[in-house]
């Protein structure tokens, strides 16, 4: 089970945190200045796992963001980088060619589209359609909340669906 | 109300352009001040905009927590907006510990049941989040009911927040045990993730859930085969792989479920090796898919050939070009090397290559690995290896490194000569790495090998003709040369390139290190005492060495002008006996306590050569403090071996000869006398002290119990001013027998460089008759001499 994901930048700057054990609010603050020293400390040519506590650290960069999970002893580490990088490939297709900035200004779009990907720490939908068509539906009831009265019905949002995830995009992991 | 709201993109804006940290602030407590007030008004027209400001803010680290009550409005409110950003503030801002957590439970409930699945999502998603044990137990029936609903979307979300409940409260299981099996059947990939999820929770929680789980194997293997075998789909491909992230957790479940099994782990047997043979490794996702199947198969009852083809698995990840394979298979080997050694071993080429890794930690745990596979058969050439790496490897490694083959060596040396030849070649290639106890180590080591004596005199005199500045190695040297002086003079040694060394070689050689700028202050004890030793052992030299020696009586070094001034008393008054004070050095028994880390850390300052034993010595100095009211030189020197100086009277008759240089100890000061620092309820502390060098000071503490019952669990814990340093030892032990009928002793180290007055603080704590009695108390009445 994934206990926690933080995102940061290259500055050290929190973008985003998602907690899926109790901690109290001094502890989250401890653990995250602690993690993002040491990560940011990590020279490049090092392994995106660490260990750390009881937990492993697995992160990785893309771009100006780090994103970096802890994960518990039995947990696959190599997973959960491919979890990192859907949750990314997720962020590039909702925002197209996302960069730090769409993040910052949009931060509770990302957790939005983050409690879709997954849930209590773990992945709740592996399919990368399914998870964006969902976040696309529940924009449009926030864009007019009549509609949650009206029985749904399947609407794509015209200019997501274009979107083809280009591997290459601006978010692609640095070296 | 707020005239004008700053949207929040708008703020997020401001924020950003504030050039310092003053000035955010600034701008944030205005907003803050606004929020505030809209919220007192109780307007809800913007009350979605200012808890997303918060939230915000809260992620900068500023305190947001007077918006709970606010989420709480949010999620009850009937528009969605303002649901969906209520739950997330109540997911970042509320903390299940706290009460306002009690009041979100009837919302969530009425949003489980709400027509939207959106809605319905948001509820089980912050339930899954952050739902406390009660939350859970009042909603664990409604998750149940989702479970059962025919939308596939409900259905993954309400296993998930099962999995939570389960784990927050894990006798509800029974509850989920038929819904989750019945998930199994669905197509859609997320509700199958989910449900294995789930039920890898329960078995995991619950044997009896295994074993109700056993039967679902067959099913497992036919969705894992489907998963493999069906064509390509494009919305679960990732890299080729079909649904990694499915495959990996199944494989998960299976491990659960095959464990101490041989009929279960017999099912999965085909599927698993047709994963682990057909997977294709180019991408991460696949290579994910292989580690996770190694760990499977490791863990069940699997038969040897697919326990072999595991390892091989992990053989290949460690050729990986990339850096994090590469270190997932260093750490699953490692794991591994216990049960299956040979396996392991098969890939000792490869592992000990990686030492030449690029990445540090891919580096380390090669290092870690290598030394595990290290055994009699094979230490000559891995630790040939290990020496090698040792010359280039990081400053980080080279501690470890080098404390590894120390450990290695003395496990399986083949022989003395090539244990000595290791050891010497770690000093001189990483001798400022090695670890304090590594010099007395070496010295028992040397003094136990006498038919090497020569060989290694010899060869230490070279090393440190080569170079003088590996603090230990010329420890050792200087040590050898004092004791086995007269083997490098008759050049006995049976090595091809011999050197002729005369006396005057080997006294430049310790004149040499005593004035080197790079020798410590340990280091040129070790050299005065091994010039005195020679004084005995060559024939025309003496009065050079007297020379040197006073030369150190007005050294600046107080340890070593004390030492230069007892030698120099030792030539003058006690001449008739200095040949058989300076006899050499009994052999040295292996003492367990000498690597007990505490003891050398604080006594490695000081400067004492010769202390293999310095747990006890301590203790001898302290008890010699006690028992004596003056002390004088000569009977310092008694704890020499009682055997080779019969002159001296001896009242340690215990001690091994490691002591005899505790010449050094308290030769200035008269005894100090005792003090009791608690008495109370039957328990007695008493102090004993010692001075040890200028600004320590050792005190022995003796704690007794004079009540009819045993006192058990007996800690103690002393604090001092600020400006002081304390320093506890390991207690003789933690049972105060009834009746005073023996006693646990202890010690504590003080450094007072300021010479501040000694004050301490005790905590007591003791169990007697079951019941635990806890102290304080101040202790003042510290004698002024034990400070100044």
């Amino acid at each position: 089970m994934m206990q926690f994901m933080l995102l940061f930048s290259r500055q050290g700057k929190l973008r985003l945190q998602k907690w899926y054990v109790p901690l109290s609010d001094k502890e989250k603050k401890k653990i995250t200045r602690e993690l993002v020293q040491t990560v940011l400390a990590r020279k490049p040519k090092m392994c995106s796992f660490l260990e750390w506590r009881d937990l492993k650290i697995v992160y990785k960069r893309y771009a100006s963001l780090y994103f970096c999970c802890a994960i518990e002893d039995q947990d696959n580490e190599l997973i959960t980088l491919e979890i990192i990088h859907r949750y990314v490939e997720l962020l590039d297709k909702y925002f197209g060619s996302v960069c730090e900035l769409d993040i910052i200004f949009n931060f509770e779009k990302a957790y939005f589209i983050l409690d879709e990907f997954l849930l209590g720490g773990e992945a709740q939908e592996t399919s990368k359609k399914n998870v964006l068509k969902a976040i696309e539906q529940a924009d449009l009831l926030q864009e007019d909340p009549a509609v949650l009265e009206v029985k749904m019905f399947k609407i794509h949002l015209p200019g997501l669906s274009i979107f083809i995830l280009n591997d290459k995009s601006a978010l692609q992991a640095n070296g | 109300m707020a005239p004008s709201s700053v949207k929040l993109q708008e703020l997020i804006r401001l924020i950003r352009t504030a050039k310092t940290q003053a000035e955010e602030r600034a701008i944030i407590q205005k907003e803050c001040a606004d929020i505030r007030s809209s919220f007192r008004e109780e307007d809800p027209s913007f009350r979605c905009r200012n808890v997303a400001k918060l939230l915000y803010m809260h992620m900068l680290g500023y305190p947001a927590h007077f918006g709970q009550m606010e989420c709480l409005k949010l999620i009850a409110s009937p528009r969605f907006s303002d649901k969906r950003v209520g739950y997330l503030g109540a997911m970042l801002l509320l903390d299940e510990r706290q009460d306002a957590s009690l009041l979100i439970t009837n919302s969530i409930k009425n949003d489980m049941n709400h027509n939207s699945q959106y809605v319905q999502g948001l509820a089980l998603c912050t339930l899954g989040c952050m739902g406390s044990s009660e939350m859970c137990r009042d909603l664990a029936t409604e998750v149940e009911r989702l479970l059962k609903t025919s939308n596939s979307y409900i259905k993954k979300k309400a296993a998930l927040s099962a999995v939570h409940v389960v784990r927050k409260v894990p006798e509800l299981i029974e509850l989920y045990i038929p819904a989750a099996e019945s998930l199994l059947g669905g197509k859609n990939h997320g509700v199958l993730h989910s449900a294995v999820v789930l039920i890898t929770e329960m078995c995991v929680r619950n044997p009896e859930a295994t074993c109700k789980f056993k039967k679902v194997v067959p099913e497992l293997v036919q969705i894992m085969k489907n998963l493999i075998m069906s064509g390509y789909s494009p919305e679960h491909n990732v890299g080729g792989i079909s649904d990694p992230f499915l495959q990996v957790q199944m494989l998960c479940l299976m491990r659960i479920l095959g464990q101490n099994d041989d009929e279960v782990s017999e099912a999965m047997n085909d599927i698993l090796a047709q994963v682990a043979t057909n997977t294709d490794t180019s991408k991460n996702a696949g290579n994910a898919i292989l580690y996770e199947t190694v760990l499977t198969i490791m863990d069940i009852r699997s038969e040897s050939g697919l326990r072999v083809l595991a390892v091989n698995i992990l053989g290949r990840f460690l050729l990986n070009s990339d850096k994090n394979i590469r270190y997932i298979a260093m750490t699953s080997l490692l794991k591994m090397v216990q049960t299956d050694h040979n396996a392991v071993q098969r890939h000792r080429g490869t592992i000990v290559d990686c030492l030449k890794d690029t990445d540090a930690s891919v580096k380390r745990r090669a290092l870690d690995l290598t030394f595990a596979l290290i055994n009699g058969h094979n230490i000559r050439s891995m630790i040939k290896e290990l020496l090698q790496f040792l010359d280039h490897c990081p400053a980080e490694l080279r501690s470890d490194c080098a404390s590894g083959i120390f450990l290695a060596a003395e496990k399986y040396a083949p022989s003395k000569r090539w244990h000595i030849d290791t050891i010497l070649r770690v000093l001189t290639t990483a001798g400022s790495y090695v670890r304090d106890e590594t010099v007395p180590n070496l010295i028992q080591l040397i003094t136990n090998t006498s038919e090497l004596y020569a060989y290694t005199v010899h060869k230490l005199y070279q090393a440190v003709l080569a170079d003088i500045s590996q603090q230990p190695l010329v420890q050792v040297a200087a040590w050898c040369i004092g004791e086995y002086g007269e083997f490098l003079l008759s050049g006995t040694c049976e090595e091809e390139k011999t050197v002729k060394v005369t006396e005057d070689d080997m006294l430049d050689v310790l004149e040499m290190i005593l004035q080197s700028h790079m020798s410590s202050p340990a280091t040129r004890g070790y050299a005065l005492t091994s010039l005195m030793k020679l004084s005995t052992r060559i024939s025309d030299n003496v009065d050079r060495i007297r020379k040197i020696v006073s030369i150190y009586g007005s050294c600046i070094d107080v340890e070593l002008q004390q030492r230069a001034i007892e030698y120099n008393t030792l030539f003058k008054k006690y001449d008739h006996m200095r040949v058989a004070v300076l006899e050499r050095m009994p052999v040295i028994e292996k003492n367990s306590q000498v690597c007990s880390d505490k003891s050398t850390k604080v006594l490695n300052d000081e400067n004492k050569p010769f202390s293999l034993s310095k747990p006890n010595q301590t203790e001898v100095k302290i008890q010699n403090a006690a028992n004596q009211q003056t002390v004088d030189l000569l009977d310092l020197i008694g704890i020499s071996d009682p055997s080779s100086t019969p002159v001296v009277q001896n009242n340690q008759e215990k001690m091994v000869g490691g002591e005899l240089l505790d010449l050094l100890g308290g030769i200035n000061f008269g005894a100090i006398p005792s003090i009791t620092a608690y008495n109370k309820n039957g328990l007695t502390v008493e102090f004993f002290f010692e001075k040890v060098g200028n600004n320590e000071l050792s005190i022995q503490l003796k704690a007794k119990n004079a009540t009819a019952k045993d006192m058990k669990e007996f800690i103690l814990q002393a604090a001092v001013p600020k400006n002081i340093q304390i320093h506890l030892q390991a207690p003789s032990g933690s049972v105060l027998p009834a009746l005073c009928s023996g006693c646990v002793s202890q010690t504590i180290l003080i450094s007072n460089p300021n010479k501040v007055s000694l004050k301490m603080r005790l905590r007591l704590s003791y169990s007697i008759e079951g019941s635990t009695v806890q102290d304080i108390c101040e202790v003042n009445n510290f004698p002024p001499q034990t400070w100044q």
